[in-house]
């Protein structure tokens, strides 16, 4: 007998349309005059927007879904390697050259080149993936921002003043290159809408602090990714808005993501997308992993009050509606400079402390890190997060991955290790 | 001019550094990556000690880094954990590729409670705003190394010391320059053993030796065959062995394109009335390492810049395994050079070096390039 009532989601097929209507929207921009723009899933999204239509393509969901599908991964890796890049650099970045070196687009055709890139820099792979990416695909212009400021803790004014001048100067250079006029009013626009929906999946997060949790984070891999492809656009808010009263109506009525949860666990970086049936592995145990400070942190935004942290106060909550290009730069710079997934950057004892808060505040009992070969942007410091939880008595467990190179996974060995630490936390195999 | 005393400070250098605090009563502070700026530590009387590996197997670093890490950045924890570098009362990292970052951290966890300075230096030196930006980090690094030392450091005392490291960089680019001659007068591992011992020893010191190593190399000939004239680029490489044996197979290494060569001392601190904005001009204006290579590629023409300034007829791509932004370029670069008519040979390092197989590559590539001449 289920612990707990389940239920799908009521608004799981609206957003898997508007996902493949995305993919789709790139392909078709030129028949509607928009702007084909490719970049990180990090980028400043908001700004191009002054340009007018534009479609994007972020570089690393598409990675992901490139993933999802192996054998169309495969490929892509081999051709990426058969250029001579090695295989342990980013995986998401390797599928995507690759997809340009076969001419394949994982969602049909042939590959569709970019009229540019814009992106953001905080990796060392960020702005040479599209360096490379606009070298392979004959020169494509890329323009990157550095945010590399320092952390959420130690924003500088003249820090601030860097990542706004370089945005000062990518909105000329876009100018430039497209010889259109940039409209300061869809900046503005965008820069609220972002910030109204990074906050609003914090919300939605915060749902999940509930017991039993309305959602499992691998349903939340869904959903997140709305807030790395178009976290700027109207239609994200509203799908957002949609499904935090969903997910609200479901902590209401007791309904589950995990019919036996009965330990809650966190992950870390990104899951190895072809083999995300390891987490319904974990429920068959009664473990539900109910985020992570990578589902939580990559398209929520929040304040850190008090040993907590709780949905950022957007600029509109804060009487600090921007009104002009100069208001509407800042406050997307200070906005984005406080993402949870960039403060390891600086220091992983910041992540670690990021993580406790997820511990203590959403009732974990126990955290699976994912020693993620094909990123090392999020494995850095990792092996520190490992300790210091350890060290503050937290049940912890490690595998070794890839998110996005099918060939570094060993499924069965993955598994068998899930298996111990499960059993080490005292659960058993569930009987259905 | 005994041309061993700069292997001798280098393999001696924590004997050096140990002596050079007892006899000076100042503090050292480690550094990792060549952007930190030395000159602010040396005007406040610190010797800044740049952070190198061992060569040695570095398992006990497994706890604190993932496998995935560079073996150099795996061999620097591991000199943390075996004490090497204990008498080093504080270390100072100017942003730089992941890998050292993390080194940086755990070299706090293994030791805790001195001065550690994580300084946010700008990735996009291409940017026109990037110069703003570093000067603001050079005086927030300025004001807490103040702090830490107790003192108000002088304007005056970091223009002395920009002069003294500047003069510093002037006699190794002049002391390169003679690699240029037909007849190097002195081998690629003697010249990455002079640039080394700089970063391991006081810039006055320092200068004071390449004074008596240029002027006696103005009339020194080998008395050896300069063989293949080879380059070598890429990642961190401070393995003077393996510079040293390769040279031993028929070839000089006659120019570097590597952080602890060409790229530590390549270019001078401009002329300006702010001094902290002279330095971060040239940090911001000094030869890129491949994480700050960008909007635009740069590396590539530099590199071949330097292999037709110093007629070069091979090129050794070393890249230390992991090493994301190398990995990055290679492709690139050897390509720009092979296009151009120089062979490239991939060698990929880890801690310890394979050189049984890495002498068959070597002595190949070494034969091909001869053969080429011969027709």
């Amino acid at each position: 007998m289920p612990k707990y009532k389940t239920g799908p989601l009521k608004c799981w097929n609206k957003a898997k349309e508007l996902r493949q209507k995305y993919y789709e929207d790139y392909v078709s921009a030129p028949k509607s005059g928009a702007l084909r723009i490719g970049g990180s899933a990090w980028a400043f999204s908001a700004v191009p927007e002054g340009l007018g239509d534009v479609r994007w393509l972020t570089g690393e969901p598409y990675g992901a879904s490139c993933a999802f599908d192996r054998k169309f991964s495969l490929s892509c890796l081999e051709a990426a390697e058969k250029k001579g890049y090695a295989r342990d650099l980013c995986a998401y970045m390797r599928n995507y050259w690759g997809s340009i070196l076969i001419d394949q687009y994982a969602f049909g055709g042939g590959f569709p080149k970019p009229d540019f890139f814009w992106t953001s820099h905080i990796c060392c792979s960020h702005a040479k993936w599209y360096q490379v990416a606009g070298e392979l695909e004959g020169g494509t212009p890329c323009y990157a921002v550095d945010v590399s400021v320092g952390p959420y803790t130690q924003i500088t004014p003249h820090g601030v003043a860097y990542v706004v001048g370089q945005l000062q100067d990518g909105i000329a250079w876009m100018e430039k290159l497209t010889k259109r006029r940039y409209d300061d009013a869809r900046l503005i626009e965008a820069v609220i809408t972002e910030t109204e929906a990074m906050s609003l999946w914090a919300k939605i997060c915060m749902l999940n602090r509930n017991v039993p949790a309305p959602l499992d984070e691998k349903t939340m891999y869904a959903l997140y990714v709305f807030g790395v492809i178009m976290k700027h656009r109207p239609e994200v808010l509203a799908l957002y808005r949609e499904l935090h009263d969903e997910v609200k109506e479901r902590v209401e009525r007791g309904i589950a993501a995990c019919a036996n949860e009965s330990k809650r666990l966190i992950s870390d970086t990104q899951p190895p997308w072809g083999f995300l049936d390891v987490f319904r592995h974990m429920e068959t145990y009664g473990a539900v992993s109910i985020g992570s400070l990578y589902t939580f942190g990559l398209a929520g935004m929040w304040d850190f009050p008090d040993g907590t942290m709780v949905p950022k106060a957007t600029p509109r909550q804060l009487g600090q509606t921007p009104r002009t290009r100069e208001e509407a730069l800042e406050a997307i710079v200070r906005w984005t400079l406080c993402r949870p997934e960039y403060q390891h950057f600086y220091n992983p004892g910041l992540k670690t402390d990021l993580m406790m808060r997820i511990i203590r505040d959403w009732k974990v009992d126990g955290a699976l890190l994912h020693y993620n070969r094909g990123c090392e942007g999020l494995s850095l410091g990792i092996a520190q997060n490992r300790m210091e939880l350890a060290a503050a008595g937290v049940p912890v467990s490690v595998f070794e991955g890839n998110m996005g190179d099918e060939r570094e996974f060993d499924h069965a060995r993955t598994l068998e290790r899930i298996d111990s630490f499960l059993e080490t936390l005292g659960l058993r195999k569930v009987e259905v | 001019m005994d041309f061993e005393t700069f292997r001798r400070h280098g393999r001696g250098r924590h004997d050096y550094a140990r002596d050079w605090k007892k006899r000076t009563g100042g503090k050292v502070v480690g550094t990792f990556c060549t952007y930190v700026p030395e000159e602010i530590l040396a005007a406040g009387g610190v010797l800044p000690v740049r952070i190198l590996g061992s060569h040695e197997p570095a398992d006990d670093a497994e706890p604190y880094v993932f496998g995935m890490f560079c073996p150099f950045s795996r061999d620097c924890i591991s000199q943390a954990i075996r004490g090497r570098y204990d008498y080093l009362d504080g270390t100072v990292l100017a942003q730089t590729c992941l890998h050292i970052r993390n080194t940086f951290w755990s070299w706090q966890k293994v030791n805790p409670g001195r001065f550690h300075y994580y300084m946010c230096f700008p990735i996009k030196v291409q940017s026109p705003r990037a110069v703003d930006y570093a000067t603001g980090e050079m005086r927030a690094f300025r004001a807490a190394f103040e702090k830490w030392l107790g003192r108000p450091l002088a304007d005056a005392q970091i223009r002395d010391a920009i002069r003294v490291c500047d003069e510093n960089r002037a006699l190794l680019e002049e002391i390169y320059g003679l690699r240029k001659d037909p007849h190097p007068p002195l081998t690629g591992r003697e010249a990455m053993e002079m640039v080394l011992a700089g970063q391991l020893m006081d810039k006055r010191e320092h200068n004071q030796l390449l004074r008596q190593a240029l002027a006696a190399l103005r009339t020194r000939r080998l008395e050896r065959d300069p063989g293949v004239r080879l380059m070598i680029v890429g990642s961190e490489d401070d393995d003077t062995e393996f510079i040293g044996t390769t040279e031993e197979l028929g070839c000089t290494i006659v120019v570097d394109e590597h952080c602890t060569g060409t790229r530590y001392f390549l270019n001078r601190t401009p002329d300006d009335p702010d001094p902290m904005r002279a330095l971060a001009r040239r940090y911001v204006g000094k030869p890129p390492c491949p994480s700050r290579d960008w909007d635009a590629r740069t590396r590539t023409d530099r590199t071949l810049q330097l292999a037709r300034d110093y007629n070069v007829q091979g090129a050794l791509l070393v890249q230390q395994k992991f090493c994301d932004p190398h990995e990055l370029d290679i492709p690139a670069i050897k390509s720009t050079l092979e296009r151009n008519g120089i062979p490239t040979l991939f060698l990929e390092f880890d801690v310890t070096i394979p050189f049984g197989q890495f002498r068959t590559r070597i002595e190949a590539f070494l034969e091909m390039i001869r053969a080429e001449a011969l027709f």
